[in-house]
């Protein structure tokens, strides 16, 4: 099976340039004339109130809702010229629900993210097996391997998600909410790990409504309002409180926080 | 399978134990032919049929028998059941419900109402296609009309609506039954609901020949289709986050386990039970992997309905008891077993 897809050249920049869709039956647009870019070794985190359109920007990059106007390239492709098996092979996705509809086991998951990679019926190879161990360690669910999907916590049900995604070998990943839920630990634990597939020139865009995690994090924050792009560019000049309380329409107070180094953000009473 | 040290996950094909399953429900598949061969309203002896398998002449009678109704008919069992239990199987994960079977979106309401109409026209006599024709042609009547619901809406194959359409359809079909069998006479309604019920008895070679024509390339298909199966029992989205393309695989995993029920329930009538509790006794034995599952469940269907076709001949003999009730009669227990467990799920 050739592994190497054509685009392999070419570096994984994600770039969408004037993204607009609108659903049928809608009064209004759910994403207006937002751009983006992700390159190699950049985390950038969306964030925005509930329903600013974070996942109908995520699918739209994917290929999973038709544009009304705007393009999106991956490695510098247009969209609609990938087919699903060849973004999968570079695309590593989590998205945020999914639940099978038959008892699965945690490695019998994560095996799936070889698929892309393998034929219709072929077994998996050694080298296909070393990819999901590998994927399995990075997340720390190796000790699941034989558990199954239902009796997960939350955190080990997002970590074996994950290790899927990175089971794809691919250039770039992309999340939505991966934390949502999460607790502590296993939140930092995640957007650690994220930080460090970004580090090793992974193209990673997250999802969160976690905007102190998106300070520390990230690269680039984007923040939507109304499906509109209301802030792009460094942590530091997006997460302004005048900027912040007119996109969530409530009174935020923003601080440098001493320990972290970082922008903390904290909403204040009404 | 594979010699190298990691631990086996939907390699469960590694620790043999399907292996050890197919080769189980194969070597069944042998006994099973073997024992519907030999029983029935007849006895014939082990030395009649081992004469015969050597090729040796025999009485013309048992030769008759043997050849020309009791094999056929085991083999019709085969790919009947065979691919009733892959159509349930494939259901399932494309419906995302366990409760889903190869007649749920209407094909046997259809089938049925199309045979039903023959019955009571009176034409059952003028042609032998006739009968297994307009039950062919209301199942996919049926299918058509499914399928259109489910597309109408923004182009996409919706899975959900796809379940309440088929039966809605179902539930027009049993109306049309209702009606005309309300207007028949008693024999033609016996008739009618002894068709119903399923029987085997139809079987020639010349109908193992056309449902084998259909059944198999089907069932290679589907075969092929495994893969991106078992990522749509994960759910769409990721499917095809994973490669697949979710649109092309529902359509063609719909139209192909359609016509496996389409095709079984034309010549033997409605069989129920056999695409609910095959694959699901399966799939407890060997987890949920397409590629391991279907071609189990094939076998395992096919030895389900020649065993309940052997007890339909002989419980009674010389009546026959309707196939159905005697899958239903296995399948009703297993089925409320399964609710029970799913709801403690």
């Amino acid at each position: 099976m050739a592994d190497a897809p054509a685009s392999l050249a070419a570096p994984m920049n994600i770039v969408a340039t004037g993204v607009t869709v609108h659903y049928p039956g809608q009064p209004s647009a759910a994403l207006d004339d937002v751009d983006l870019e992700v390159v190699p070794g950049r985390l950038l985190a969306v964030v925005g109130p509930n329903g600013s359109g974070k996942s109908s920007l995520m699918r739209a990059l994917l290929g999973m809702v038709p544009l009304k106007r705007g393009t999106v390239q991956l490695a510098g492709r247009e969209l609609p010229t990938w087919e699903r098996q060849d973004m999968a092979r570079d695309v590593g996705v989590v998205s945020q629900h999914e639940s099978p509809s038959f008892p699965i086991r945690v490695r019998e998951l994560v095996e799936m993210g070889r698929y892309p990679h393998v034929g219709r019926l072929a077994p998996l190879s050694a080298g296909d097996r070393a990819s999901v161990d590998a994927a399995m360690e990075q997340c720390q669910v190796l000790e699941l391997a034989d558990r199954r999907i239902e009796t997960l916590s939350g955190g080990e049900h997002q970590r074996v998600r994950i290790a899927r995604a990175l089971a794809q070998e691919p250039r770039a990943l992309m999340l939505d909410e991966p934390t949502a839920s999460l607790d502590i630990r296993h939140e930092m634990e995640i957007f650690q790990l994220l930080r460090r597939e970004a580090d090793r020139a992974l193209a990673v865009l997250v999802i969160t409504h976690h905007l102190d995690m998106a300070a520390r994090f990230a690269d680039e924050v984007l923040l939507l309002g109304c499906g509109r792009r209301a802030a792009y560019g460094s942590p530091d000049a997006v997460l302004s409180p005048g900027i912040l309380e007119e996109v969530y329409g409530w009174p935020i107070a923003v601080r440098m926080d001493e320990v972290t180094g970082s922008l903390r953000v904290i909403p204040l009473s009404s | 399978m594979s010699g190298s040290g990691t631990r086996p996950g939907f390699g469960a094909l590694s620790n043999g134990r399907p292996w050890g399953v197919g080769l189980g429900l194969a070597a069944l598949t042998v006994l099973v032919v073997g024992l519907a061969t030999r029983f029935g309203t007849v006895t014939i002896s082990l030395g009649e049929i081992l004469a015969l398998v050597r090729g040796g002449g025999g009485d013309p009678t048992v030769r008759f028998i043997i050849l020309e109704l009791r094999l056929p008919r085991a083999i019709l069992g085969l790919l009947v059941g065979g691919g009733l239990a892959i159509a349930g199987a494939v259901f399932q994960a494309l419906l995302r419900n366990p409760l889903a079977e190869p007649y749920i979106l209407g094909i046997s309401g259809g089938a049925a109402a199309g045979a039903v109409l023959v019955l009571a026209l009176g034409l059952v006599g003028s042609a032998s296609w006739l009968l297994p024709g307009a039950a062919f042609g209301g199942a996919l009547l049926a299918i058509a009309l499914v399928f259109g619901v489910a597309t109408s809406a923004r182009q996409r194959l919706d899975v959900r609506v796809l379940l309440l359409s088929g039966v809605v359809v179902g539930a027009f079909f049993s109306a049309v039954i209702a009606l005309v069998l309300s207007l028949s006479d008693a024999s033609t309604v016996r008739d009618a609901i002894l068709w119903m019920m399923g029987s085997l008895s139809g079987a020639t070679w010349r109908v193992v020949g056309i449902v084998a024509l259909y059944t198999v390339p089907a069932a290679f298909v589907l075969l092929a289709l495994a893969r991106p199966l078992n990522l749509m029992a994960i759910g769409e989205e990721t499917a095809g986050y994973l490669g697949t393309d979710v649109e092309r695989t529902k359509r063609r995993a719909y139209a192909l386990a359609s016509l496996l029920a389409a095709a079984g329930v034309a010549f033997v009538g409605v069989i129920g039970f056999v695409g609910l509790v095959v694959p699901h006794t399966v799939r407890l034995l060997v987890g949920p992997d397409h590629r391991i599952l279907l071609p189990l469940s094939a076998l395992g269907g096919g030895v389900f309905l020649v065993m309940a076709d052997l007890g339909a001949r002989t419980f009674l003999a010389p009546t026959e008891i309707p196939i159905g009730v005697i899958t239903a009669f296995v399948g009703v227990p297993f089925f409320l077993l399964l609710l029970r467990r799913s709801l403690h799920g």
